[in-house]
Formats: structure tokens, C-alpha cells, sequence
């Protein structure tokens, strides 16, 4: 369904510059660093040098006499529990806690402490100080003398699940933790109907198995933090977060503060990735600042950033799909083996949604999800911008391609069979959220209210020269040129916000001349959002954008937002936002009725007027602002909540037009075409810019990007130079297609864009280097070794 | 340990037309000193001289101030992102970055809208590659590059505009 022609915005849907540009254009303060306090400490961490040790004996004396330091923290300092510790009653020691950023009571396992003796991955957190400059902290940090028995680790999950591996998470204290004497962190198992008996019903069944590797957020800002004491004595958290609410909560448990001491001050952030949907360093910065009483700044090296953050969950998915000769799917089994890494973290979460993001794209009977995420030795897996849902859409993509392969159908015209419309459900999901590993028939699916799929399929194949160019290059490699050629695509689906959990707020408080101040928990992390939640705003006030003041997630002024994740912003916080106005819109309607004299409902507000069209009658928004403060004294101001007990999918259908060299094996890609449905765009080129941005940063996962360690588990990649990220002049054509549908329950119809672009380079790079060359490469990413092998030149 | 108890040395320069004298160490980055002496617009995401966030123009030239010694700078004149604007007018480039949607979290824009003055100062009318070829030593995670391209290359079309 089109929504052109049914409603005129004047400001959603249109190309306006963002509410922070010129801000970030003019490089004055915006991100955390720019905000230093008088009399400031650096802080800085000692990093575990093994991948699994508990410490002997730590002796940091000669670090603390050392002139300028002004606090050497160890596991010894870790602050002492008050209460129970969630469901136990028995440990009173110390306070475990997760970083994960997400809604109380977390998901996640509770297996981290502040610092702890025992070290889990490499550049874990040996002890931390603070003192008056980089040079003397770095001094110190050499000064500290630690023991360590070195003990032996694992750094796959097929080597943490073998009897007798070493045990990760062996301390008594730790909960949420599904298996620890196993490893095991996490894991799901969901099934629709019955897969076995869709498997005997099919006339043909594939397995296959994929493999998605370590890859890196690589945000350009580094992880961040600057704590203080204010005048008050509240403790004062600015920092580089995606998730202020939560880390305010969090950091209140891990240093035994009560919530309404600590601020937390989100400003700009230098991109977020997911990467900063977690607690990396702000509860050890301000611990040193606990234990120092002064302004204290941490930020990570890049090295530590890229190896001691959080990174994607690597995953090993095995596929198993029954269809009939015609293409009808009867079963898809996708079952996933989970790196998590040293601690839990978003391990319970990200894998769910390996499955339940794209298994319910397709129209099939019986579906089978499984997942268990074990501990490894390796760096923490975390959030990343997709949150599980990329590692899952390369296995069922490359899957589909070769069921389509098996029965001599086009890809396209297999996955336009195949896949959902508006109107079908969604079986898995509610059986993951709502009832955990059931299988009960009676559960309802989630209806899919707006699905533009067959359009993103239909005009991304049209851009994109589908039909010519397959036919074209397959005829072109069959005399085995040097340079082969390939088209592949995928289609993709995501979600807009955790459904029935995550929860926005918005206060809108009218200024006397009708401009207003908005402020939002939501936390924009670069993409846009408090621009596109002010368009939102502007656009039910009748106001220009620039009348709509943002003030954006400092927790002391902001209603409560979840934060920015599961690509929320825009439909969740925007929804309260729209709610908000809506208050705000009643407000004006009914003092202007009364001006007036003629009925609320005849009255519409519009272009900085409330317009009585019948009676020919209007007033300025001014005129009724004024009045309602100096007359009636009244502030109009209201707050509006919004919690979605569905998140609608965006669509999307990627396609990828590549080269390759049969001598070296190196992929050039040359033209990538996204047709995307993410609903009502508030703004095009912010929306478009989140696609280019995601297919580059998935493009990078397709072809180059690889967290590798060596066999203690020492990262490899020891910074930018080794850890690659696409340059300007390495990326492909862009076409980008924004396919608009109109979502019921978003506001004015949007629907999620952030994170779905990055769902389909990597399996839609991977089809078009079958086509090329005739051999699916199953291991990501495509490198020129995997490609020669391929090729039998290795 | 900090600039209070140590020995230091007088670094002049002009930064944006003015001129400067700044009491540094000898082993101070030229970033830090930007940075302390409240150049904000120089970023730093490395310190290794790979993601040209902390770009700045050293005699009209790109340069990663992280991967310079404040002291080697002394006599030189720099130009920061803080000179663009000429109150509150932007520069065309400024303009046609938000214009085209080329800036997302930021944090790369000011070493972008350096690289590309110096670019446009040198070629007035640049290629989609030559701009491509400005921005090799500016990473951005978040735009996939496409439209900061664009922009550098809409500002070279409105400077030919505006100077028939």
C-alpha cells in the first residue's frame, strides 16, 4: 500500500539538514572528549596479557608510591554487595552484573565483576589507575606486578563444549548462566509444527553448513568516558553510549550507588555500531573516580577498542531445508553453535535473532530454531548492527540460492514464491518471546501488517539489470575468461524495536511563541534520529524544523528511553514522540476553540495556525501560546510513552554485481542495488545514508574484515592498519530504492532502516561469486584464499 | 608530570590566521596540543595516523596531526575546520555536506571537510575520482563514503556557479 497521495507532510519526507549539523559541521564540542573538567585524571587499564589465568599475587605498591598517581584499583577494591544478589540470598561478597545494555531484569547472565582475579580473554581488566597524566598512568601500569597462574583455554566453542575443557565461568557467583560447568551461556530451541515430518513430506532436502566470523564495530570515535562529582555530590557519567538509561542503572549496581545519584550525559556519539550498547568502560572510569574524588577520563586505545570491546558473534549455522520440485518450502532447520566469547553479555539475545529475523521471511510450514552460545577465551561478543541477524541471513540466503540452484529456478523468482506478504504471520517469533522453547500450536503468529517485498524484489531486479546480466555472465564465463563475472542477490528482513519490552518517553514543552523544547531518552547515535524524531514533532505542531529544540538523553532532564537498539529509534521513540505532540496538538485545539468560538473538531493545525476552515476563522500559533501563559497561566507541556507490542519488519532485496580474478581470487564488487521497504522515509537522504552505510560496513564483512587471534588467543589485528575497513576509493556503485509502504502502528508509517542494509552483502557477494565461478564458498569472509581454493588453485 | 611542573617549549604558529604560542612537551602530538588548546574539531580515533580523523591543513596540506610532534609544527601556519565558517555563515562545503546528507555521527566530517578543501583549493572542478582519491586517508564507518563524495563535488559545482 502507497501512502503518496493519501496524506501531505510538510515536513516528514523531506530533505532537511540535521538538528545537530551544524553542530558537527563547524567541529564544536559534541562528543565526550570535547567536555574535559578542571583538575581531570586520565584512567587508564591493564589488560590480562593471557587468555585464561587467575592472579596469584598482585602487588601494585610500587605503582601507588609513584608521584602523580592517585588510585591503582585491583579486584581487591571491588565494592562489597549490600543486599541479596538477585535470586540468591546466600552470596553477600560481591556484586556480579552484566554490561549488556538492555531493559531490566536483563536477559543476559550476570557473570562480571568490576575486576575480578580471574582473567578470561586477552586485555581483560587486570587493574586500573588513575593518575595526572597519559605518561604517568602508562608508567604505572608498568609498575604493577602481577602473578598469574596461567591456565589452559579454548578458543572455539566445538573445543569449550569437549568433556574435561577447562571451565570459563567456574566461579560460585555468578547467575543467569545457562550450563557453566559446559560452557554453555546461552542457547533457544523453537520449533513450528514439526521439521521431521516436513523433511518426509519433501521431495528433496539440502544441508549445508555456513560460517560467519569475529568482525568489529570499528567506530570511528573511541570508547569514551569523563565521570565526576558535581556540586551536589552526584556522580556525573558523560560517555559514549547508546544506552543511557541502562547504564545508569548498571552503574548504580556494579558501584553500590543508589539511581538517582548518578547522571548519565549521553552527548553526540562518534558512531555506536551496537558496539556501545554495552557498559565497556564507564563503571571502572567512574569507580576511579569513586575512589579518587576527581574528574576522571578513560578512553580505550584502538587497540584495545578493536580487542578487548565487544565484537559479532561468530557463529557456525547448519541449514537444512525440505521443498517440493516446484519451489514450495516444507522445512527449514537452521541450528547455530555460538561463539560467545568470555562472558555473556547480549549472548542470550543476539542468536534469537539469528533465527527469528529471517526464518519468518519465508512462507513455510515446519521451522526448527536452535542455538547454543558457548564461552570461549576470545574477546566478548556483543552487540553489533544487526544484532544476530546478519550472520543468519548469509546462511539462509546462500541456502535459498542453492534450493532454488537444486530445481532450476531463477533466485528471484524463487524468493518471490517463497516469501511473506502483508497479511501472513510470523509463527516463530511470538514463540520465542512469549512462551521460550514451546511449541504449542495454539500460539498465534504476529501478523505482518506492511510487507513491500515483491516490490523490493521486482525493481531491485530491475535496477540491477537482473535478468540480462545472469544470463549475460554465465554465457560470458563459460570460456573461463580471466576475469569472471557474477550477479547474486539476497532478501532481508529485520525489526523495528524489541517488541512488548522496549518502552520510549517523550516531554514536549510549549514555548510562548509555539516553538517547543522536546526532550527524548532516545540516543542518537549518528543516524539521525533526533532530527528525524523532531520532523516527526515539527510536522503534528504544524512547526518548521527548526522550531522543534531537542534536548536528547541526559538522564537527569529526559523521560526514560530504552536507547538506541534493535533499530528503535525511529519507531519506538518516535511513536512517543508523535503521542506527545498529539497532547501537546489537543492543548492548543481546545484554548483556540474557545478563542474562537467554534468547535475543537472543526479546528486544524497547520502552518504555524489553528485554522477553523468553515468558519473562516484562524489564529496564530502565537496568539494562542500567549494567551494560554499570560492569560490562562498555563504551561502546556505533556508527556507520552509508547511501548509496541509487535516490531514491524522492513523489507529489503540486496543485489551485488562483482568480479572476479580467477588468478588472484581478489572480489571487486561493482555495483550494489538495496530496494528497501522501511515504510514512511522522514528523511530521504538520512535514510539513504544508512543504507550506503550498512551495505559498506557489510560489504567489509563479505570481503575483508576478520577479527584472527593466534593459538594462545593474542589478537592479531593490532589496530586500523590491520584491521581493515573499506576507504573511499574501494567502494562500489550505489543504487539505493526506497520502496515506501505505510506501517499501521508507525508513526506516519515508518518503519526501521538502520540495521537491515547490513543483512544482505555478505550472502548476496557470496551468490554472485557462485554464479561467477560455480562453487559456493560457505566460510565468510570471501578472501582470495577461500576464493583460489574454490577455484582448485590452492 | 603536567605543564605546571615540567620543562616545556614555546611552540609559535598561526592556526586560522592568527597567531599562537603554546607551552608544550617535547613529546607532545600536535593532535593533543590542538585538542588542550581547544581546537575541538581535530579529532582523534587512532593515534596511529590510520583513520585521519585528526586531519588538519599544515601550509594548505592534509596532514595526521596525531602522527606529528607539536614541536615540529613550530613556525608553521594550520588550518583547522574552526576557520570555515565565517561567522555564522557556513562554507559552501559545510553547507553541501548537510545538504547531501554526508554527515552521520560526525566524527570524521571535520578530517573530510579538510581533505576536500585542500583537494578543491588544488583542483577546483575535481572527478568523482579525485574526490574518492582526497578521502583515501579519512575513514568513515558510517556513510559507505557515497554521500560525502557527492557533496564535495555539489560544492564544486555551486563554487563554479557563484564565480560566473
Amino acid at each position: 500500500m502507497s501512502n503518496s497521495g493519501e496524506q501531505q507532510f510538510r515536513v516528514v519526507g523531506r530533505n532537511l539538514w540535521r538538528v545537530d549539523g551544524r553542530q558537527l559541521v563547524t567541529g564544536a564540542p559534541a562528543f565526550s572528549d570535547d567536555y574535559p573538567q578542571r583538575g581531570m585524571l586520565i584512567g587508564k587499564l591493564l589488560g590480562s596479557p593471557h587468555a585464561h589465568a587467575r592472579i596469584r599475587a598482585i602487588d601494585t605498591s610500587r605503582a601507588q608510591d609513584l608521584p602523580g598517581v592517585h588510585a591503582v584499583l585491583t579486584y581487591k577494591d571491588v565494592p562489597k554487595a549490600r543486599g541479596p544478589i538477585g535470586r540468591r540470598t546466600d552470596l553477600f561478597n560481591r556484586v556480579p552484573y552484566t554490561r549488556a545494555g538492555q531493559d531490566y531484569p536483563e536477559p543476559s547472565p550476570w557473570d562480571y565483576f568490576l575486576l575480578d582475579d580471574k582473567m578470561r580473554h586477552i586485555g581483560d581488566r587486570v587493574a586500573a589507575v588513575a593518575a595526572e597524566s597519559e605518561e604517568v598512568a602508562d608508567q604505572a601500569l608498568k609498575l604493577i606486578q602481577v602473578d598469574y597462574e596461567v591456565l589452559p583455554a579454548v578458543f572455539t566453542p566445538e573445543e569449550a563444549l569437549k568433556t574435561g575443557a577447562p571451565v570459563i565461568h567456574n566461579e560460585p557467583d555468578v547467575i543467569y548462566v545457562k550450563d557453566p560447568q559446559r560452557n554453555v551461556c546461552s542457547g533457544v530451541d523453537v520449533q513450528v509444527r514439526d521439521v521431521q515430518a516436513g523433511f518426509a513430506q519433501a521431495e528433496l532436502v539440502l544441508e549445508h553448513s555456513y560460517y560467519s566470523q569475529r568482525v568489529q564495530h570499528a567506530q570511528m570515535e573511541l570508547h569514551t568516558a569523563i565521570s565526576y562529582f558535581d556540586e551536589h555530590e552526584r556522580l556525573v557519567v558523560i560517555c559514549s553510549t547508546q544506552v543511557p538509561f541502562h547504564l545508569r542503572r548498571q552503574l548504580a549496581r556494579a558501584l553500590g550507588l543508589s539511581i538517582g545519584r548518578i547522571r548519565v550525559i549521553k552527548p553526540r556519539i562518534g558512531g555506536g555500531f551496537g558496539g556501545k550498547q554495552e557498559m565497556v568502560i564507564e563503571d571502572i572510569c567512574a569507580a576511579l573516580t569513586v575512589a579518587t574524588h576527581r574528574p576522571v577520563r578513560l578512553e580505550l586505545s584502538r587497540f584495545e577498542d578493536l580487542t578487548a570491546a565487544r565484537s559479532r558473534h561468530p557463529m557456525r549455522i547448519r541449514v537444512k531445508t525440505g521443498l517440493k520440485r516446484d519451489g514450495t518450502l516444507i522445512a527449514n532447520e537452521m541450528i547455530a553453535l555460538v561463539d560467545a566469547g568470555a562472558y555473556g553479555s547480549h549472548s542470550p539475545t543476539v542468536p534469537t535473532n539469528t533465527g527469528n529475523k529471517n526464518l519468518p521471511r519465508y512462507r513455510c510450514p515446519n521451522v526448527h530454531y536452535q542455538f547454543e552460545a558457548v564461552y570461549t577465551n576470545l574477546p566478548v561478543s556483543g552487540a553489533m548492527r544487526g544484532y544476530g541477524t546478519p550472520q543468519g541471513s548469509f546462511a539462509l540466503e546462500c541456502q535459498m540460492d542453492e534450493a532454488a540452484e537444486a530445481i532450476g529456478m531463477d533466485p528471484v523468482e524463487f524468493r518471490l514464491k517463497t516469501t511473506v506478504r502483508s497479511g501472513d504471520l510470523d509463527e516463530l517469533s511470538p514463540r520465542i518471546y512469549e512462551v521460550g522453547s514451546s511449541d504449542s500450536a495454539e500460539i498465534e503468529g504476529w501478523p505482518i501488517a506492511s510487507c513491500g517485498l515483491q516490490e523490493c524484489l521486482q525493481r531491485g531486479a530491475e535496477a540491477s539489470g537482473w535478468s540480462e546480466k545472469r544470463q549475460a555472465y554465465a554465457a560470458y564465463n563459460a570460456d573461463k575468461p580471466l576475469i569472471r563475472k557474477g550477479i547474486g542477490m539476497a532478501c532481508l528482513s529485520q525489526g523495528s524495536g524489541v517488541a512488548g519490552i522496549d518502552q520510549a518517553n517523550a516531554t514536549i514543552k510549549l514555548n510562548e511563541d509555539g516553538s517547543v523544547i522536546l526532550f527524548i531518552g532516545a540516543a542518537d547515535i549518528g543516524t539521525g534520529g533526533d532530527t528525524v524524531i523532531a520532523q516527526i514533532v515539527a510536522e503534528v505542531l504544524g512547526l518548521d524544523l527548526e522550531e522543534v529544540i531537542v534536548y536528547a538523553a541526559d538522564t537527569d532532564l529526559v523521560p526514560f528511553d530504552s536507547g538506541a537498539y534493535a533499530s528503535s529509534t525511529t519507531y519506538v521513540s518516535g511513536n512517543a514522540a508523535l503521542n506527545a505532540a498529539n497532547r501537546v496538538k489537543a492543548d492548543i485545539l481546545k484554548i483556540a476553540a474557545e478563542l474562537l468560538e467554534v468547535a475543537q473538531a472543526e479546528l486544524r493545525l497547520a502552518d504555524h495556525q489553528v485554522i477553523a476552515a468553515q468558519a473562516d476563522k484562524r489564529l496564530s500559533l502565537q496568539e494562542v501560546t500567549m494567551h494560554a501563559t499570560y492569560v490562562l497561566k498555563e504551561q502546556i507541556e505533556h508527556t507520552a510513552s509508547f511501548v509496541s507490542p509487535v516490531s514491524p519488519p522492513p523489507f529489503a532485496a540486496q543485489f551485488a554485481d562483482i568480479e572476479v580474478d580467477s588468478e588472484t581470487g581478489q572480489i571487486r564488487v561493482v555495483e550494489f542495488v538495496t530496494a528497501v521497504d522501511a515504510g514512511t522515509i522522514v528523511n530521504p537522504p538520512l535514510a539513504i545514508g544508512q543504507v550506503e552505510g550498512g551495505v559498506a560496513m557489510g560489504l567489509g564483512q563479505a570481503l575483508i574484515e576478520e577479527l584472527v587471534f593466534d593459538e594462545r588467543g593474542r589478537p592479531l589485528n593490532k589496530g586500523l592498519i590491520d584491521y581493515k575497513i573499506f576507504k573511499a576509493t574501494q567502494m562500489p556503485k550505489f543504487k539505493t530504492i526506497l520502496v515506501e509502504t505505510y506501517e499501521p502502528t508507525g508513526p506516519f508509517g515508518v518503519k526501521a532502516i538502520a540495521e537491515i542494509p547490513i543483512d544482505g552483502p555478505a550472502p548476496a557477494v557470496a551468490n554472485a561469486l557462485k554464479h561467477a565461478i560455480g562453487t559456493r564458498v560457505f566460510e565468510l569472509p570471501l578472501t582470495p584464499e577461500r576464493v583460489l581454493r574454490a577455484l582448485d588453485k590452492m | 608530570m603536567s605543564l605546571r611542573t615540567r620543562e616545556t617549549i614555546k611552540l609559535k604558529l598561526k592556526i586560522n590566521g592568527e597567531d599562537n604560542c603554546f607551552a608544550i612537551l617535547p613529546g607532545d602530538r600536535l593532535s593533543t596540543v590542538l585538542r588542550r588548546e581547544g581546537y575541538l574539531s581535530v579529532k582523534t580515533g587512532c593515534y596511529t595516523g590510520d583513520c585521519g580523523t585528526c586531519t588538519v591543513l599544515l601550509d594548505g596540506q592534509p596532514i595526521v596531526s596525531c602522527l606529528m610532534l607539536a614541536a615540529q609544527a613550530q613556525g608553521s601556519s594550520l588550518t583547522t575546520v574552526e576557520a570555515l565558517a565565517q561567522g555564522s555563515e557556513l562554507h559552501l562545503l559545510q553547507k553541501a555536506f548537510l545538504d547531501e546528507g554526508a554527515v552521520q555521527c560526525g566524527f570524521c566530517t571535520p578530517g573530510m571537510l579538510l581533505s576536500a578543501l585542500a583537494l578543491l583549493r588544488r583542483v577546483p572542478h575535481p572527478s568523482e575520482e579525485q574526490v574518492r582519491e582526497a578521502f583515501s586517508g579519512n575513514l568513515c564507518r558510517c556513510t559507505g563514503y557515497e554521500r560525502p563524495v557527492r557533496a564535495v563535488l555539489k560544492a564544486a559545482a555551486a563554487t563554479e556557479e557563484s564565480s560566473k
